[in-house]
This record gives structure tokens, sequence and C-alpha cells, in this order.
């Protein structure tokens, strides 16, 4: 850190004033003239936190798929199928016992039985070869696909929302000032507020663990070299198993959440597949600090491009994804491979 | 023995086709062949199917033959995109050699097949449930044929309704930014202005938005009601994220926002939707005896499980289409020669009967014909249904406008039509 400001101080002088700037955006009240040019503040603050919360959705998708990959270098093409599916038994299992929290372990443990199947049955046999791999997930997807299909059918389904998460709730972020003096706070949907927490306080987890731990140790050996973890008699399997059964639970309870706030329909494991190969590439392959910038990012994105300018909102993605690639290839906490 | 079964097997038809001559000498004609477009693949499919059972009832009750010859189907399944949709046309027309083509299902496609028309003059396409304005509307094909009202047409009646009966005179829109979205929504607002209605904000999204939050949060609260022209899953996240921002409004419903793919689905978010006014080509429970008639025959025709409740939109269209195709070749006593030109005037001059009323065509070959103003209503068994509030005869493709003043407002699109403008012509 001390570093980086006595080699660049010019840089960052200049993040030090975009961060102060946004800052201010975020908490000051705005003056007209601020408002006039952004519209009024209720709606960018409300674009930030759709941004910021949808991030969190994405990084839960995400980091059981980079973390798959960074270990293991297979990609896994049916980590979409994973998030639905969870999706529509967390569903079943909320409808069921009418309880939402419980839906999160019983997905989490069904889900993340069918990624040791996968590593087991599927991975196992065809270690290091990429090619392979790759066109039996793309197998896996569409016959998942068509079994989902089979049994929830083509409607949506929505996740109940608990009582206790249902509704808005006020933050403390004054959006405008009344004539009177009183401020105006901004509103926002309970449930986001709290996965979004969620999501933090899971991503620091992960952080701690794999920086932390002994289990972290090995993976983090594991993702330097696989060959040399291996030949210093550490079980190396067992560790790929626990991974691969960790990333597939994270799906499947991300697809709880996704059911949550958005809904669950045929197609929407592709879409989440496809969010998730953007995020790692935004952020890098096989980094959760990663996976966490580039969901925020992309989230940020989207709504923001959605608010500001709906019209070409589909492509600012796209775009962000091709600048990355053009410019920093291995992704922003990428390593080169 | 191998060789001996399938000769057996190929043999077959031909030995029912000649009992079936055997009972009547006129079935000695060549079969008629019909090409059959629909969506059986992708997020359309089971629409697709639905339209298949929609023509199989109209053939059905015609005994699969008419005017002596028997009739033939050959299936074109495309995954609605045009040009699959155009592919398969092709297909059906130069290999399989049909006579005519009933199809395509969806709005693009329609399009695609309009142009293709022009390049077969002496081969006829009735559209099936394809709903898209430019189809009939920009440049049309003298062989093409739309027996069902158009996107646009749908909006009739329920912008004066909201304004008359609910006295909602102010207005937010959310429309999916994409053709049916544009046209849909424009039928509604020249309706809605020329009754003395004013949209204050149109927000346009992008088709397959899952994630509304920022667009939610921009709403305006000084308003009475919010359009709403989403369909599918795009429209149930944003009832459901709506919900969660705790808002609530009143809703005016687009042609896609109320139908039974939303009604149906599991959770609370379709609940935000009961009273919401809504306006279609059908109505479920529309009490016509034709109507009711058309129900029973669909329910009986098919086991349950294999079909839908009620018939959907796309059985409706697809069979209006058969059953036009039926009446135009008896009219011409199976008569397909001279490249079709008797087939095509008969087409054209048709005032079918249908179950949801009368509907004839206009010089441009699209229908006019009845459309409904129905209220989200919930039963009391939970399930929601569209009452039927409202009729309206006789919509025809510019809503009753004079041609140049319909032409001047423009093309759907996101600023079309001016409101303020119509507001003080109407």
């Amino acid at each position: 850190m001390t570093g980086f400001v006595q080699r660049r101080p010019i840089a960052t002088l200049a993040i030090a004033v975009v961060v102060a700037f946004f800052a201010w955006l975020v908490l000051a009240p705005w003056p007209p003239a601020v408002t006039e040019v952004m519209g009024p503040k209720r709606v960018f603050l409300s674009a930030i936190l759709s941004g910021v919360t949808l991030g969190a959705l994405y990084f839960l998708v995400a980091s059981g798929f980079t973390l798959i990959f960074g270990l293991m270098r297979n990609v896994n093409l049916a980590h979409g199928s994973l998030y639905l599916l969870g999706g529509y038994i967390g569903f079943e299992v909320a409808d069921r016992t009418g309880s939402w929290l419980l839906a999160f372990p019983i997905v989490f443990v069904i889900t993340a039985l069918i990624g040791i199947v996968l590593q087991y049955v599927v991975f196992r046999r065809m270690e290091g070869e990429e090619l392979r791999q790759t066109l039996v997930t793309i197998g896996l997807s569409i016959v998942l696909a068509d079994l989902m299909l089979a049994i929830w059918g083509g409607r949506s389904y929505q996740i109940l929302t608990p009582d206790f998460l249902s509704g808005p709730m006020e933050l403390p972020l004054v959006t405008a000032v009344r004539p009177n003096g009183d401020f105006v706070y901004l509103r926002y949907p309970r449930v986001r507020i709290w996965i979004l927490a969620a999501a933090i306080v899971l991503g620091i987890a992960m952080w701690l663990v794999i920086n932390r731990t002994r289990i972290g140790m090995l993976i983090r050996a594991g993702v330097d070299d696989r060959e040399m973890l291996a030949a210093s008699g550490l079980p190396v399997q067992a560790v790929f198993v626990a991974v691969f059964a960790f990333g597939a639970g994270l799906a499947g309870i991300a697809g709880i959440v996704g059911g949550t706030f958005q809904s669950l329909s045929p197609g929407e494991d592709t879409r989440f597949l496809l969010a998730s190969l953007v995020v790692v590439i935004v952020g890098g392959m096989g980094s959760i600090t990663g996976a966490a910038l580039g969901a925020l990012i992309v989230g940020l994105t989207e709504q923001i491009g959605l608010t500001y300018a709906p019209t070409y909102s589909v492509v600012f993605t796209f775009l962000l994804m091709a600048a990355v690639l053009a410019f920093r290839p291995q992704g922003l906490m990428g390593r080169r491979l | 023995m191998i060789r001996l079964t399938r000769r057996h097997l190929l043999a077959a038809p031909a030995v029912l086709a000649g009992a079936a001559a055997a009972r009547s000498p006129l079935a000695q004609a060549a079969p008629l062949k019909i090409g059959v477009l629909v969506t059986l693949d992708g997020p359309f499919a089971a629409s697709g199917q639905d339209g298949l059972r929609g023509l199989e009832l109209a053939l059905r009750a015609a005994g699969h033959s008419v005017a002596g010859r028997r009739i033939e189907t050959v299936v074109g399944p495309t995954d609605a995109r045009p040009d699959v949709a155009l592919r398969q046309a092709r297909k059906l027309i130069e290999q399989d050699r049909v006579d005519f083509i009933i199809g395509p299902l969806s709005g693009s496609e329609g399009i695609a097949l309009r142009d293709y028309a022009k390049t077969i003059p002496d081969r006829t396409i009735i559209n099936g449930s394809s709903a898209a304005l430019e189809t009939t509307f920009i440049d049309p094909a003298p062989n093409f044929f739309r027996f069902i009202t158009h996107g646009l047409q749908w909006g009739a009646g329920l912008g004066e309704y909201v304004v008359r009966s609910k006295g909602w005179r102010r207005i937010a829109t959310v429309a999916a930014d994409y053709s049916f979205g544009h046209t849909n929504f424009m039928g509604f607002a020249i309706d809605f202005c020329r009754a003395g209605g004013d949209i204050v904000r149109r927000f346009w999204v992008p088709l397959g938005q899952a994630d509304f939050g920022s667009v939610v949060a921009q709403l305006p609260d000084d308003v009475d009601a919010i359009y709403l022209g989403l369909g599918g899953s795009d429209a149930i996240n944003f009832l459901n994220q709506y919900l969660q921002a705790g808002a609530r409004m009143n809703f005016i419903g687009g042609s896609a926002m109320a139908d039974q793919t939303i009604l149906s689905s599991r959770g609370r978010a379709r609940e935000a939707l009961i009273g919401t006014p809504t306006s279609g080509m059908i109505s479920d429970e529309n009490p016509d005896p034709a109507w009711q008639g058309f129900v029973r025959a669909y329910r009986e025709g098919f086991p349950e499980g294999q079909r839908f409740a009620s018939p959907s939109f796309f059985a409706t269209s697809y069979f209006i289409a058969a059953r036009a195709a039926l009446a135009a070749l008896d009219a011409v006593r199976g008569d397909l020669s001279d490249g079709q030109r008797a087939f095509q005037r008969a087409l054209a001059s048709l005032v079918l009967d249908t179950p949801l009323g009368a509907i004839r065509l206009d010089e441009n070959r699209q229908a006019i014909g009845p459309v409904f103003v129905s209220e989200v209503t919930q039963r009391a068994d939970g399930a929601l249904y569209n009452r039927m509030v409202r009729r309206i005869d006789d919509v025809n493709q510019t809503l009753g406008l004079p041609i140049e003043e319909f032409r001047a407002l423009g093309l759907p699109g996101r600023d079309t039509p001016n409101c303020a403008r119509l507001r003080r012509s109407g």
C-alpha cells in the first residue's frame, strides 16, 4: 500500500479524489445543480445498491465456479444447472416446510452431493483433458435442463420471502432534505440488504479459510502446482472433492437467493453460467477476491447502465469483458498462467 | 424377412387410402398437403404444441378431408427464430411440395415469411399466431393472409376503459424494448391518449432483463397507475421486485402481462396483478356460446395433462387459420389450379365464423375482428383468471383512425405515439 503511494503519487491522488467524490455523492444531500445533471439522488442510490446486491448474487454463483477452475483447471459448464436445480429444490423445501432458512442447509447438502458425484464419476476420469470435460459438462447441462423441465415444467417460480425479510427498510442514507429541514432517508428492499450482508460475510469467511487455515494452504498449493502437491503425499483427490462439493453447494444456495429476488424458469441456468463466466473473466480465473471484484463491477455496470442508458445496457457487460480481455487478459486479480 | 415387413408397412397407408376411396368416389383426387410451421423448440415450445392441438381440432371436425380431398399435414418445426422459420418454409415448399403453409407462430418469423411469400406467388401462406404489425401493414404480400388480430389491435378499448371506468388519467409505463413491446404499447396508448389520458414517463427495458431494482426506484408515485408491457419471467421478476420494494400501485397489463404463464406461476408475485385490467385477442371466460363450445371441444378432444386447462391464444390462432383454409377450400371445391388464384380470392373475401366472433379481412389481408378487455380476478380456489369486462367488435388495423392520420403517428417505437397531440385531436 505505502509502496504504491510512493511509486505512483499522482495516480494515488486521482483515486483518492474519485473515491472522495463518490463518497460525497452517496452521503451528502445533493445540491440542485447535481440533481439537474444526474436526476434524483434516490434513483442514483438505488442503481448503486441494486448493482451491489446483484453483484452479491453473482459472487455467490461465480465464487464456486472460479474456485473449481482455479484448483482443478476444469471448466464446469454445468455450474448454471446446479444453480437452477438448487433454486427449484429450495422452492420445494420452502414451500413444504414454510421455512426459507431451512432450504439453505438442505439445498447445500444436496447440490454438494451432486458435485461429489460429478467429480467422482465424470471429472476424475478425464483429468487434464479440458476439451472432453467441457463437452461432457455441456452435455450434462442439457440433460439436467431437460430433466428439470420435465419435473418443474416451463412456468416461473419465485421463492417466498420470509416475513422478517419482506418489505422495505430505511437506510441511513439521505436522499433529500424536506423544506422543513427533515432528512428523507432511502427505502430499499430488506431482503436484498440481508443477502448483500450474507454474501460479504461468506466472502470474508472464504478468504480467511483459504489464506489462514491448513486446508486453505492445501488449496492454494494445489492451485499453484497440483503435481508437486500430489508428489508430497498429500490427499489431493480429497481436496478436489471437498472443493468441488463446496463450489456446487454454493451454486445451489445462490439458486435460492436468485429465486427469491428474481425468479426461476428454464433458461436461467445458462444465463447464470454466462454471468459467472463474465465475472471470472473480468475478475481473474481462480481468485476469490477477483470473483468478488468482478461480480461487483458486472452488477454495477448492469444496473447503472439500465438506469442511465437503458438502450445500450445489454452491451455494457460485454464491452467490459472485451476491455478486460484486451488490456488485462488474465483478469483484474488474476495471475498470468 | 425384414424387407417383407417393411413392404407391408409401406403398403398399409395405400390400402387405407384405397378403402377410403372405395367409400367416396370423390376422394380419388390427390390428397391436399398442408405445411404447418410451428415452434416446437425454445421458449415457445409449449405454445407451439398447443397451436398444433388447435389445428388438429379444426381438421378433426372436418374429418381430415375437404371437398372430397384427403388432407395431409407436414410439420416444419422452428424455434421462433426467423432464419429457422424461413429454412423450414423453403423445405416445406420445395421438398415436401405442400400446397400451402399455415404458420408461423411468432412475430419476427411472420415478417420473414411475408417476404418469402412474395417469392412464391403461386402458393399461399395463412398466418398462424404471429402478431407483428409490420407483417400486414408495411409492404404486405398478396398471398399472405392473417385471420387473427395483431399486437396493436389488442390495445383497443383498454385505454378508454381505464380512463372512463377506472378514472386513471396519469400513468407511467414500463415495457419491453422490442417490436412486440412497442406495438402492443402503441395500441394501448392511442386509445388511452384519445380518451384524455396522459403518459408522464415511459421506461423501456431490454428483453430478458431479470433485475428491475433500479427501474422500480425510478417509478413516479404521483401517477394513477403503471402500464406494464412485459411478458414471461421478465414480468414475474418485475412484480416480485416491485413488491419487495414495498410499493403498491394500480397496474394496467399489456397483452402478454396477464396471460396464463404469469397467472399460474408459483409464488406471491402474481397476486399483485389482482384487479389489473388487460386486453387481448381472447378472454378465458368469454360467455359467448361459440367460445364456450370451442373450449368444450378442446377439453374433450385431448386428455387432461396433455393440454392446458383452456385453449391458449396459440391453439385459438391455429384453429382459426385452419378453419379459414378449410372454408376457402370448400368455396373453390378443393381446386388449387391456376396458381391458387381462386383460393386466394376466396380467402380474401371470407367472412369467417370463429370462436371469437365473425372475422373478415381488410385490403391488406389482415383480420378485422373482436378484442376483449378483461380484469384479472381471483377464483374461490385461489386461481387467477381473466374476467371479461368488455368486448370491442370490428377492431381494424388503424384502431378506427383514418389511414393517413394513423400513418402520421409513425411506426411503433419508443416515442410513438405522441400522447399530447392525440389528446388534442381526440
